[in-house]
């Protein structure tokens, strides 16, 4: 059977996460440590350990902001940005609830608004997450300033072939779709 | 020159003034933009956060539509730019990937067009020299800092971009329509815009420290070339720490007198208006 370490090394098809010596470089760059469970290097540690449910539970995953700056700096190449994206799929694969249920959420309804009309109609998109996530009132007044300032159009033009986006999304669905 | 456009939904949306002074500029500099035709959203960050293959599938989808036209792509929005170089580099390396994706959309994808965002564009094609000349109310009095964010810069062998770690192309253009743009330490740090919506008070906290950092390096405005960026420093400060935020388009556009060049001051969320009317620019 694969390792846990093996099935991440297969999903990133780059260099191998073994690769790093702990020098600690991408966690003394990364903006977010402070709020992670689990800095970065510790992840990396932890797959090799073969620590599948505490990694693909920890809020770590989810908090990472995709700045990249780790794999900018990394001296060996290894790509943590990418290897927490492969971390984020294969928590959603394996239905593992994402410890910041928020920020799956809106990523979902940011795909939504895609399969629906092609380009994101960010009103539309913004009263999905909200329900979706239930926080109905943040952001109200600076959603109605933006609106005041025309920044929130409530019809956006859409794209004309959505046969050929919905296609994408029928054709790259995994077990556990989104 | 005349080059495809892919806008992106933030151009048509909250980051309607981008999309306004980048065609007002463009137009002065004689860069022709021809739209992609039927462009659809390129997936930004919430693709790539779920699933691998969306995440290239819809760049590819673009990419494939603007080749049809065979010009370089401009891309304006940092995050729309990153996921098609990232796309581009994964369809040219891997080429089991490169079928699925084709055999998933129902076209080729030929790889022989170059995505390049405006800075290099305007940088490099343009130059610093043509742009200077077409100055006609240099920007005396305005001290920005450039914030260029993480999405034109990284992951460096992907994106190409000069100078990762301290970038000076927008720089040298500020200084070139008349700006004082002043040095920081913070060009390249993220501002914390993929978590904006479902992690606010943490981005609060990251826009407030950019702030703090452009008053500490003396400058009175902050410049970028990212829509996510530009909504979040504009939006997210806390009061009392907010500086007037520009795409460097529309402080082009100001510094070149272009027509319109004042309309898209009125849609900041932070009014920028009272600095630049201070200054005697507006």
């Amino acid at each position: 059977m694969e390792t846990f370490l093996e099935e991440v090394n297969k999903k990133i098809n780059g260099v191998p996460i073994q690769r790093c010596y702990h020098c600690r470089k991408c966690t003394a760059g990364c903006p977010m440590t402070k709020h992670m469970e689990y800095n970065p290097n510790k992840i990396i540690k932890m797959i090799q350990n073969g620590q599948r449910d505490k990694v693909l539970n920890s809020s770590t995953i989810w908090l990472c902001l995709s700045c990249e700056t780790c794999i900018t700096r990394c001296p060996n190449q290894v790509d943590i940005a990418g290897m927490m994206d492969v971390l984020r799929q294969m928590a959603i694969e394996s239905g593992v609830a994402a410890r910041e249920a928020n920020v799956l959420k809106f990523h979902e309804a940011f795909l939504a608004g895609i399969k629906f009309g092609g380009r994101i109609n960010e009103p539309m998109m913004m009263a999905h997450y909200k329900l979706k996530s239930g926080d109905l009132f943040s952001d109200a007044l600076l959603g109605l300033d933006m609106f005041m300032k025309g920044k929130l159009a409530l019809l956006s033009p859409r794209t004309k072939d959505m046969k050929s986006v919905r296609n994408i999304f029928e054709k790259t669905k995994t077990d556990k779709e989104v | 020159m005349k080059v495809s456009y892919y806008p992106g939904c933030s151009l048509h949306a909250t980051g309607k003034e981008y999309d306004q002074s980048m065609r007002a500029v463009s137009r002065a500099l004689d860069i022709e933009l021809k739209e992609i035709d039927d462009w659809c959203c390129c997936g930004a960050s919430s693709a790539h956060n779920t699933n691998f293959d969306l995440s290239i599938a819809l760049p590819a989808r673009n990419l494939i539509a603007a080749e049809k036209d065979a010009m370089d792509v401009m891309v304006p929005c940092a995050a729309c730019f990153n996921r098609f170089k990232t796309a581009e580099h994964h369809l040219k390396a891997d080429k089991d990937l490169k079928a699925r994706i084709e055999g998933i959309i129902g076209a080729k994808y030929q790889g022989g067009i170059a995505i390049r965002n405006p800075i290099d564009i305007i940088f490099n094609d343009i130059g610093i020299d043509a742009l200077a000349k077409k100055v006609v109310k240099p920007l005396t009095g305005l001290r920005p800092v450039s914030y260029y964010g993480c999405l034109l810069l990284r992951p460096p062998e992907v994106c190409q971009f000069e100078n990762y770690e301290n970038p000076f192309m927008l720089d040298k253009m500020m200084r070139a329509i008349g700006a004082d743009v002043k040095n920081w330490s913070y060009k390249t740090d993220c501002c914390g815009g993929s978590l904006a919506i479902s992690k606010t008070a943490i981005v609060v906290e990251m826009c407030d420290r950019l702030m703090n950092g452009a008053r500490e390096a003396d400058a009175n405005c902050v410049v970028t070339a990212c829509p996510l960026c530009m909504a979040n420093l504009d939006m997210r400060p806390s009061e009392g720490k907010k500086l007037p935020v520009f795409y460097f388009t529309e402080l082009m556009s100001l510094a070149m007198d272009l027509p319109g060049s004042k309309d898209t001051f009125k849609s900041h969320i932070f009014d920028p208006r009272p600095l630049l009317k201070q200054l005697g620019l507006v």
